[in-house]
This record gives structure tokens, C-alpha cells and sequence, in this order.
């Protein structure tokens, strides 16, 4: 190896140590994002813990495909339903997944699909009541395999 | 410019009446996120999915808005009561002009 390659090797070493540097700073700003958009949400609104189960599988190998299913106790009648559900992330670099909007019609407060997930990270489910109040409900989880990251 | 895929719903062809039923519905998407890059360091845009809606006898029951954070080909799973006999219509909405319609019929006895 000549000396030139060997200079430019280790710049890159640089690099990589000062992007390990970097990234716990931007987890931290996710987590802003994450209460931002809860924020913009409720609007300021008090959610109390409760009601709202949200399961995730406790280990996920692959990020890009994770089923996640969330449900609310509630009688779902035309004077006591469930209006939307909003899923969000924390450690996504978009932390809004889905919302969902409900009806009495409904009938049961049950949504399952499929989400991405870019890192471990804590996934939350926040319930509007038809009379205003919020409700979440939280899940943890560890992911092996990122999505996202991956180059095509 | 206008684009279609398939789509696949699964659910009882009848039912009693208010019996709760549960749907599956599920497109053929690759809801590309717009977080991903090429190898040569290009950013590949955003094109999902944005919007799902049922409806029942053409009154809506259901309605999702989707993120970059739903995987590909979505698969979402609701609840509805089945109230009367009759179809059930199910669109989907998203960038690039694209959207996609499935239909179900049901018998409510």
C-alpha cells in the first residue's frame, strides 16, 4: 500500500469516528420530531396513559416489515367511539406512520398493518375520543436490521 | 400522468346483520419513502400511498392516512358492522396520480 492510500484510509477512519460522534445528537433531535408532531396532535390537550394497546414484536429482525396492531377499549356506540388513531414513531425520521379515522360503524377500535421502523426505539398509539379526550398507549422494541438505511 | 396496481380485499361475502366484520385490505405499492438514496448518492423521491377509504353503500366507514413509516404493498386491517346488504368500495390515493379502486359486495341476513 502506498503512502497516498494509506492517508486517504485514514481519513476516512476520521470521518467514520466523527460520525459516531454526531448520531447520538440526531436520536436526541428525533425525539423532539416525536413530540412535535404528538404536540401538533393534541395541540396542548392532556393525554392520559390508558386504554390504547399497541403491540409491536419485542424483537424485530428486519425493520421494513414489522405487523403492528393497535387497539382501544371502547364500546364504540354513536355517544362513547373512538374518532382517530395516530401511530408515532420516535426513532423514524418521519415519526407520523398512519392515522386512522373511525366511526361507530366501526364496531370494534382494531387496526393492524404493516410499518417500517428505523431503529429501537419506543412506537406510541394516541386515541381521540369523540368527546375530546386522548389516550395512548406505548410499545418498545428492539430492531436488528434498519429500515431505510439500505442503498438500492 | 395516472397510475394503477392491484389490490386484493379479503372479507365475508355475507354476514348477519350487526355482526362485526373484519376486512383486509392490501395494495401492491413499493411506498418508496424518500429517506432512501442510489448508490451513486442520488435521493430517490417519495411516492406512496397517501390515502385509503371504505365506504359502505357510499357512506364512508373508514378512512387511513398513510406516512413514509407504512411498509410496502400496505396491508391495513379494520372492523366494520354490517349494517345492510350491499357494496362496499375501497380507494386508494396517492402521489403521482395514482389510485386504485376494489369493490366487495356483502349479504346482510
Amino acid at each position: 500500500m502506498t503512502r497516498r492510500n494509506w492517508l486517504k484510509h485514514i481519513q476516512k477512519l476520521g470521518f467514520i469516528a466523527l460520525g459516531s460522534w454526531i448520531t447520538p445528537s440526531l436520536v436526541f433531535a428525533k425525539k423532539e420530531d416525536a413530540d412535535e408532531a404528538i404536540q401538533k396532535i393534541t395541540s396542548g390537550a392532556k393525554i392520559q396513559e390508558g386504554r390504547v394497546t399497541l403491540t409491536i414484536p419485542p424483537l424485530v429482525e428486519n425493520g421494513n416489515l414489522v405487523v403492528l396492531k393497535v387497539s382501544v377499549d371502547s364500546p364504540m356506540t354513536a355517544n362513547d367511539y373512538v374518532k382517530t388513531i395516530h401511530v408515532i414513531a420516535e426513532g423514524n425520521p418521519l415519526p407520523s406512520i398512519f392515522t386512522a379515522y373511525l366511526t361507530p360503524r366501526s364496531g370494534t377500535a382494531n387496526i393492524t398493518t404493516r410499518v417500517r421502523l428505523a431503529d429501537s426505539q419506543r412506537v406510541w398509539a394516541i386515541a381521540q375520543m369523540n368527546n375530546g379526550s386522548f389516550w395512548q398507549g406505548s410499545a418498545e422494541t428492539l430492531v436488528t436490521l434498519s429500515a431505510c438505511t439500505e442503498m438500492v | 400522468m395516472s397510475k394503477t396496481s392491484r389490490t386484493s380485499i379479503t372479507m365475508p361475502s355475507s354476514a348477519k346483520k350487526g355482526a362485526i366484520i373484519e376486512i383486509r385490505a392490501i395494495a401492491q405499492h413499493d411506498m418508496e419513502s424518500g429517506f432512501r438514496y442510489t448508490e451513486s448518492g442520488k435521493l430517490i423521491p417519495r411516492d406512496i400511498i397517501r390515502t385509503f377509504t371504505c365506504s359502505y353503500n357510499n357512506v364512508e366507514v373508514f378512512k387511513a392516512d398513510f406516512y413514509p413509516g407504512i411498509g410496502a404493498n400496505p396491508l391495513i386491517t379494520f372492523t366494520t358492522i354490517a349494517s345492510d346488504s350491499g357494496m362496499l368500495e375501497f380507494k386508494w390515493l396517492g402521489d403521482d396520480g395514482y389510485e386504485a379502486v376494489n369493490q366487495a359486495r356483502i349479504t346482510v341476513s
